[in-house]
């Protein structure tokens, strides 16, 4: 037994550096795209406080109607009485502001992470090699722990919107890139043949066979997306993120029972009227489905 | 219009594809690749179309042939050999110019029918014209024709799923016919209709065939189905093209065991046509002298004549015992002893379907094709000899002690 011991100390294993490359990757980053960072951030920032203005441009009681009515129009009465009750509750804790605020940030980060994840999709469904690289690299961003992403975003943004936006959009941008990419596979091969048979090019195979036969495991996709982003903008308050997180984050840390909880709620509302809006998209449901099916009809 | 010529395909699925066919043409056996780990699908096969021909492709499953169809579009490209397209080698084109052969000259039926579910019948049917770059109005007026043609008129702005398998296969035949090409690849396009509307969209193909005449490579597992459509059949076997011949002479004179075992079950009554097995008949013109033709009838020992006009219509025949009644009455001409009633048959009609009219006349069946010419005559005899060729060649098979075919086959054989 103590021979096992002494050959374990024998062999002395050397320690990988891993943590000081990432540092020293995080620094040069920072000294050589300097101007890169900055026009992202100018750009983040901007969108962020754009459409927290559009959000907020009315008083919180008018914005609630109209949040009503869009519920109404996408999925029907239930829905809307729903958010007419919900998010007057939010507003009757006084927390309409943060919640806008944390909603902003989800549509900046949730459109980022949309407009990379499905051209990425697409390139992994059309080539096996794209899909073995980006493969690994996905699991590595859904597996690593979010916090971890937020420690070079505020090394690089410092503290604010940015850093929380960049760190969401990172850890929501996976379920986009797979659903895309599984939606076009999963596409029945004799369609694509029938595409083939008639001669058409690849491109028009793509838009108008494997895309729209595809689209409701992309809009499940998008669905991912953003309630991914939900969760990790929340997370984002620890950066200084504005919104529902920084008021979860400032109640953990002072141990505040009733604020936390208040804010707590508030989150639960706003993933419920997120993901109701947005899953109605990918079934099909009201609105969408109207809207979906008329640009095929105007196509012919 | 546009013939399709195969020249020697292979089709090897799996790794040294180009050695394994070197090794086929070597001698080496499928089975011995087989137990290497390649597939050879399609070994060796060479055939030619000609233009307006049907031409059925006959095999059981895995027998290649579905394999084979997609060489000639270049949807699978041939490990080796080629295809040749109005003499165009579409085997060496770059992808662009395979396309536009497809855009232009050959399109296709598929077995699941494979319509596009977001999109209307009517933007199904006129889809190769859209590919195409066809304006809207001239592609929705092709479509719609095409669609009329099927039947399926009054269904433009349906979708796919509110339509019956029968009707979705319209539609797939629609989008074929809309591209106007000259070439019709159908793959297993019926098999997967029930018995009662396959045998609905054969009589309407076949229909189709005699209006447009389009040149048509039609792949089926059903022997029936083939003996039915086809005006010459290619039976595969094991990815080989073991035979290529008419029904009859597949029938008749099958080239191996396989064939013959293949053909045995089959009711040799519905696959025969009227015309395959029409007998030559003496004619004579309207206005001929009695005598005369009593004279003829006497020398060849003929029990009839038909009587046709100057664009070989049939006007009506003629018995011996009318000839000889009215050369009794001493009548000069014969049209007023010419029996105009003749019973009549459309060259593609099932023999079965003659055998009632044969029981109730003297004379045989006139073989007359759709604008009314006379294609040739079924006397009794004829009839009898095209079934009794299924009893010699049955005996023959049991005194060789064959094999039984798979049962797939046989039930795929009597289902129709």
């Amino acid at each position: 037994m103590s021979d096992v011991l002494a050959a374990a100390q024998i062999v002395d294993l050397p320690r990988i550096p891993i943590g000081q490359w990432a540092e020293g990757l995080v620094d040069w980053l920072d000294q050589n795209v300097g101007l890169g960072l900055e026009l992202i951030d100018d750009a983040v920032r901007n969108s962020f406080d754009g459409i927290l203005a559009l959000l907020t441009w009315a008083p919180a009681e008018v914005m609630i109607l109209l949040f009503t009515i869009l519920a109404f129009v996408v999925r029907g009465w239930g829905f809307a009485l729903f958010a007419l009750l919900g998010i007057g509750f939010v507003e009757s804790m006084g927390r309409f502001e943060p919640m806008m605020q944390t909603t902003a940030l989800i549509i900046v980060a949730s459109a980022i992470a949309i407009v990379i994840s499905i051209p990425v999709g697409i390139l992994a469904a059309r080539s096996v090699g794209v899909s073995r690289v980006v493969r690994p690299i996905l699991d590595l961003m859904q597996t690593m722990p979010p916090f971890v992403y937020l420690i070079p975003t505020v090394f690089f943004f410092s503290i604010g919107a940015t850093p929380g936006v960049v760190a969401t959009v990172v850890f929501a941008l996976p379920p986009g890139v797979r659903l895309t990419e599984l939606g076009i596979r999963q596409v029945d091969a004799e369609m694509v043949e029938a595409g083939q048979a008639f001669g058409a090019p690849p491109r028009q195979i793509l838009s108008g066979i494997q895309l729209p036969l595809a689209m409701p495991s992309i809009m499940a996709g998008v669905n991912q997306v953003i309630m991914l982003s939900l969760s990790m903008v929340v997370i984002a308050g620890m950066v200084g993120a504005p919104g529902l997180g920084q008021s979860v984050y400032e109640a953990v840390t002072r141990v505040q029972i009733g604020a936390g909880a208040e804010a707590g709620l508030s989150v639960v509302i706003l993933a419920i009227f997120v993901d109701r809006l947005t899953s109605a998209f990918g079934a099909g449901k009201g609105i969408w489905s109207r809207l979906r099916a008329s640009p095929s009809m105007a196509s012919q | 219009m546009a013939t399709v010529r195969a020249d020697k395909i292979y089709k090897i699925f799996g790794r040294h594809a180009k050695d394994v066919v070197t090794q086929l043409e070597n001698g080496v056996s499928r089975d011995e690749l087989q137990k290497q780990g390649a597939t050879p699908a399609v070994i060796n096969a060479s055939f030619q179309v000609r233009e307006g021909e049907t031409f059925v492709v006959m095999g059981l499953s895995g027998s290649g042939k579905s394999t084979l169809i997609r060489t000639l579009n270049g949807l699978l490209p041939p490990t080796s050999g080629h295809v040749y397209v109005d003499d165009q080698d579409i085997t060496t084109m770059p992808p662009k110019d395979i396309r536009q052969v497809r855009q232009n000259t050959m399109s296709m039926v598929f077995q699941h029918f494979a319509l596009f579910p977001h999109r209307t019948i009517m933007e199904n049917a006129s889809y190769g014209l859209r590919v195409r770059g066809m304006d809207s109005s001239e592609r929705r007026e092709k479509g719609r024709q095409a669609l009329e043609l099927v039947g399926l008129k009054g269904w433009e702005n349906h979708y796919p799923r509110q339509l019956s398998g029968g009707m979705q296969q319209r539609v797939g035949l629609a989008r074929a016919l809309a591209a106007e090409t000259d070439v019709l690849l159908m793959d297993e396009a019926f098999s997967a209709l029930d018995p009662l509307i396959r045998r609905d969209m054969q009589d309407q193909l076949i229909d189709l065939q005699h209006k447009l005449a389009k040149t048509i490579i039609f792949i089926t597992h059903d022997l029936n189905e083939a003996m039915r459509l086809g005006d010459r059949i290619a039976v595969m076997r094991d990815g080989e093209i073991v035979q290529i011949g008419t029904t009859k002479q597949i029938l008749d004179e099958p080239a191996d065991d396989y064939v013959a075992q293949f053909v045995q079950d089959v009711d040799r009554s519905r696959v025969l046509t009227a015309g395959a097995i029409a007998e030559q008949i003496t004619t004579i013109a309207p206005g001929s002298e009695t005598s005369s033709t009593l004279e003829l009838m006497r020398g060849a020992d003929l029990g009839a004549v038909f009587v046709v006009d100057d664009a070989l219509r049939l006007v009506g025949a003629l018995s011996y015992a009318a000839a000889a009644q009215a050369a009794g009455r001493s009548e000069r001409w014969i049209d007023g002893s010419v029996d105009r009633q003749v019973p009549t048959t459309p060259p593609e009609a099932p023999i079965v379907e003659v055998f009632e009219q044969a029981a109730g006349t003297e004379l045989p069946v006139a073989v007359v094709k759709q604008d009314g010419t006379l294609l040739g005559a079924l006397p009794r005899t004829a009839l009898l000899r095209a079934l009794g060729k299924q009893a010699t060649s049955t005996n023959h098979q049991a005194q060789q002690g064959f094999q039984q075919p798979p049962a797939g086959a046989v039930q795929e054989a009597a289902d129709v």
